[in-house]
C-alpha cells in the first residue's frame, strides 16, 4: 500500500496554507516533513489522514492495506489524545469495541499492544496517573492495536521532555524497524527527522510548498545519535530552512 | 545580617471541613433557642427550635408527614426526571447538529428567562388542576438548566479527541456515547444540581398556588392557621430535602467523575 498526496493544496478563508505539496509514502517507509511553524504541516496531515478536505488536488491510497490491518492510515497525536476517563487499557479497547472482534480475542490484542509498549504493568491506570512518556507510549499502543500500514505522526515527541524524548525515540526506531510500517513523521526536530526518515520533505513557510528533499540511504536500524552522516544531512536540511525560518519568524511577528 | 525571605504564597485554596459545618450549624440553632427563650423574638413569630422538633416529631408520628413528603416527591420526582431527560437530549441536539443549534438556541434564550409559575395557570387550563399541571410546571423548570448545561458541555469537550476517535474510524453514535457523553459529563452534572434546586422551588410554589397535599400546601395551611412551630417544620423539611438532594448528586459525582482526582 502507498501513501499519495497529489498536488495537494488548502487554505482557511483567505489565508493560503498549503500549496501544490505532492509526495508519496511507499511500504515501509518513513517521510519526515519539516518545515517553519505555521506551514501547514499539521493540516497536510489531517488531510493524509482523512480529516480534512483538501481544496486542492488529493490524497491517494494505491494498493490495497495489507490483510488484518483494521485501520491502515491511522494517528499519533501531540498531546496523545487519551480520554482522561478510561483507563490505559480502555483507552486501548477504545479502538477495537466497534468493530468485530470477539471479547478474549481483543482483550488479547489490547495485552499484546500493552505489553509491546512496555506498560503491562498500567492497565488500570488512568492518564492523569502517568508521565507524559507513558502516555505517549499509551498512544503509540492504541495506534499499533489496529495494525496500521501507514503511522501518521505530528510531532508526537515534542510534549516530552528532552531525556523522555530520547527513550521513546529509541522504542519508536525499534518499533518501525521491526514492524516495518509507513509513516509520515512531523517535527520540528531535525535530529528526529533524520535518526526516522528515509526522505526528508523540507517545507517553505506559508503557503507551504516542498522547498527540497533530502534522502537518507541508510537504514534506520544502522544510525545511531552521533553519526558522521546523519549530522552532515540534519546540517544540510537547516541550511535549507533557515531562511524560511527566519522569514515565517518576521511575518509571525509582523502579525 | 540575615532575613529569611518573606513568605507571601498560601491562601486561595479553601478546604470544606465536615467539622466547621456541623459546629457553624449547631450554633446557629443554639443561637436561635437563646433568642426565642431570652424573649427576643416573640415565640409567635420564631417558635424556638425545641417546639419545632416537638412539631416535626408530632408530624411524623401522625403520618401526616410522610403523606404530604410523598405528594411533594412524586410530583418533584416524575417532573424532573421528564425535565432533566428531554433537556440532556435537546441539549445533546442542540451541541451535535447544526439545524437544532440554530432553531433550539433562540427559543431557548426566549423561554428561559420567564418564571415557570407564571405558567402554572397556563398549565392548569390546559392540563387540569391535577397533577399534570404541577409536573409539567416542574418539568419545564427543571428542562432549560438542564439543556444549557448539556449543550455548553457539548460545546466544551475537546475536539481533538473527537478528531482522534474518527480517525479510528469509531461510528458516530460511539463517538457520542464514548467521547462526547463523559467529557459532557461534569457540566451536566452542574446542570443537575440547578435544575434540582430549581424543581424543589417550583413544586413548593405550585403547592401554595392549587394543592391539598404536598410540603407546600403544608405550609401554607400552617401560615394561615398561624401555627408558626409547623410552619417552620415544614421548612425545616424543605432544607433537609435540598440537602439530601445535593449529597445524593455529590454521590453521584464522586463515582461517575472518579476520573478526574
Ligand atoms: N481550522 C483552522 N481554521 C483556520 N485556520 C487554521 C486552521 N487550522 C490551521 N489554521 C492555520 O493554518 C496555518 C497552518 O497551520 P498548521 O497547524 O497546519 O501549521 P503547522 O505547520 O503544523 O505549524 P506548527 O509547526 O506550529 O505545528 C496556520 O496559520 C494556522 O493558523
Ligand atoms: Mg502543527
Amino acid at each position: 500500500m502507498r501513501l499519495v498526496a497529489e498536488r495537494i493544496g488548502h487554505g482557511y478563508g483567505a489565508l493560503d496554507v498549503l500549496s501544490d505539496i505532492s509526495f508519496s509514502v511507499a511500504d515501509g517507509e518513513i517521510v519526515a516533513v519539516v518545515g517553519p511553524s505555521g506551514c501547514g504541516k499539521s493540516t497536510l496531515l489531517r488531510i493524509l489522514g482523512g480529516l480534512e478536505r483538501p481544496r486542492a488536488g488529493r490524497a491517494l491510497i494505491e494498493g490495497t492495506a495489507p490483510p488484518g490491518s483494521l485501520n491502515p492510515i491511522t494517528f499519533v497525536f501531540q498531546d496523545f489524545a487519551l480520554l482522561p476517563w478510561r483507563t490505559v487499557a480502555g483507552n486501548v479497547a477504545l479502538v477495537l469495541e466497534d468493530r468485530p472482534l470477539a471479547a478474549a480475542e481483543r482483550r488479547e490484542m489490547v495485552a499484546g499492544a500493552l505489553a509491546r509498549m512496555g506498560l503491562a504493568d498500567f492497565a488500570d491506570a488512568y492518564p492523569k496517573q502517568l508521565s507524559g512518556g507513558m502516555r505517549q507510549r499509551v498512544g503509540l499502543a492504541r495506534a499499533l492495536v489496529v495494525r496500521p500500514a501507514v503511522l501518521l505522526m505530528d510531532e508526537p515527541l515534542s510534549a516530552l521532555d528532552a531525556q523522555t524524548r530520547e527513550l521513546l525515540m529509541d522504542d519508536l526506531t525499534g518499533l518501525l524497524a521491526a514492524e516495518r510500517f509507513a509513516g509520515v513523521y512531523v517535527t520540528h526536530n531535525l535530529g528526529e527527522a533524520v535518526r526516522l526518515a528515509r526522505r526528508i520533505l523540507v517545507m517553505s513557510r506559508r503557503p507551504g510548498r516542498v522547498r527540497s528533499v533530502v534522502e537518507i540511504a541508510r537504514p534506520i536500524a544502522g544510525r545511531s545519535a552521533g553519526d558522521a552522516e546523519l549530522a552532515a544531512a540534519a546540517q544540510a536540511i537547516w541550511e535549507s530552512l533557515r531562511e524560511e525560518a527566519v522569514a515565517a519568524d518576521r511575518e509571525l511577528a509582523d502579525g | 545580617m540575615a532575613e529569611p525571605v518573606p513568605f507571601r504564597g498560601g491562601g486561595f485554596q479553601p478546604r470544606a471541613r465536615r467539622l466547621v459545618a456541623v459546629a457553624t450549624l449547631a450554633v446557629l440553632v443554639a443561637g436561635w433557642s437563646l433568642a426565642s427563650r431570652a424573649g427576643w423574638v416573640s415565640p409567635i413569630a420564631l417558635p424556638p427550635p425545641e417546639e419545632v422538633a416537638t412539631a416535626l416529631v408530632r408530624l411524623a408520628r401522625s403520618g401526616e408527614l410522610a403523606r404530604h413528603l410523598a405528594a411533594s416527591l412524586s410530583r418533584l420526582v416524575s417532573g424532573f426526571a421528564l425535565g432533566a431527560g428531554a433537556g440532556v437530549v435537546v441539549g445533546l441536539a442542540i451541541g451535535l447538529v447544526s439545524l437544532a443549534r440554530s432553531a433550539g438556541m433562540p427559543v431557548i434564550a426566549a423561554l428561559f428567562p420567564i418564571p415557570k409559575i407564571a405558567l402554572l395557570p397556563l398549565f392548569v387550563v390546559w392540563f387540569g388542576i391535577g397533577e399534570a399541571s404541577k409536573v409539567a410546571t416542574i418539568a419545564f423548570g427543571a428542562f432549560f438548566p438542564m439543556a444549557v448545561a448539556t449543550y455548553g458541555g457539548v460545546d466544551g469537550v475537546d475536539r481533538t479527541l473527537i478528531r482522534m476517535a474518527q480517525s479510528f474510524g469509531l461510528p458516530t453514535l460511539s463517538i457520542v456515547r464514548k467521547v462526547v457523553l463523559p467529557g459532557a459529563l461534569p457540566a451536566m452534572l452542574s446542570g443537575t444540581r440547578i435544575a434540582a434546586a430549581i424543581a424543589i422551588i417550583l413544586i413548593v410554589a405550585a403547592e401554595m398556588i392549587g394543592a391539598n397535599e404536598g410540603i407546600g400546601a403544608f405550609i401554607l395551611a400552617a401560615g394561615n392557621l398561624m401555627q408558626t412551630d409547623q410552619l417552620v417544620a415544614g421548612v425545616v423539611v424543605l432544607s433537609v430535602l435540598g440537602l439530601t438532594v445535593s449529597g445524593l448528586i455529590g454521590a453521584a459525582e464522586s463515582v461517575l467523575l472518579r476520573w478526574r482526582r
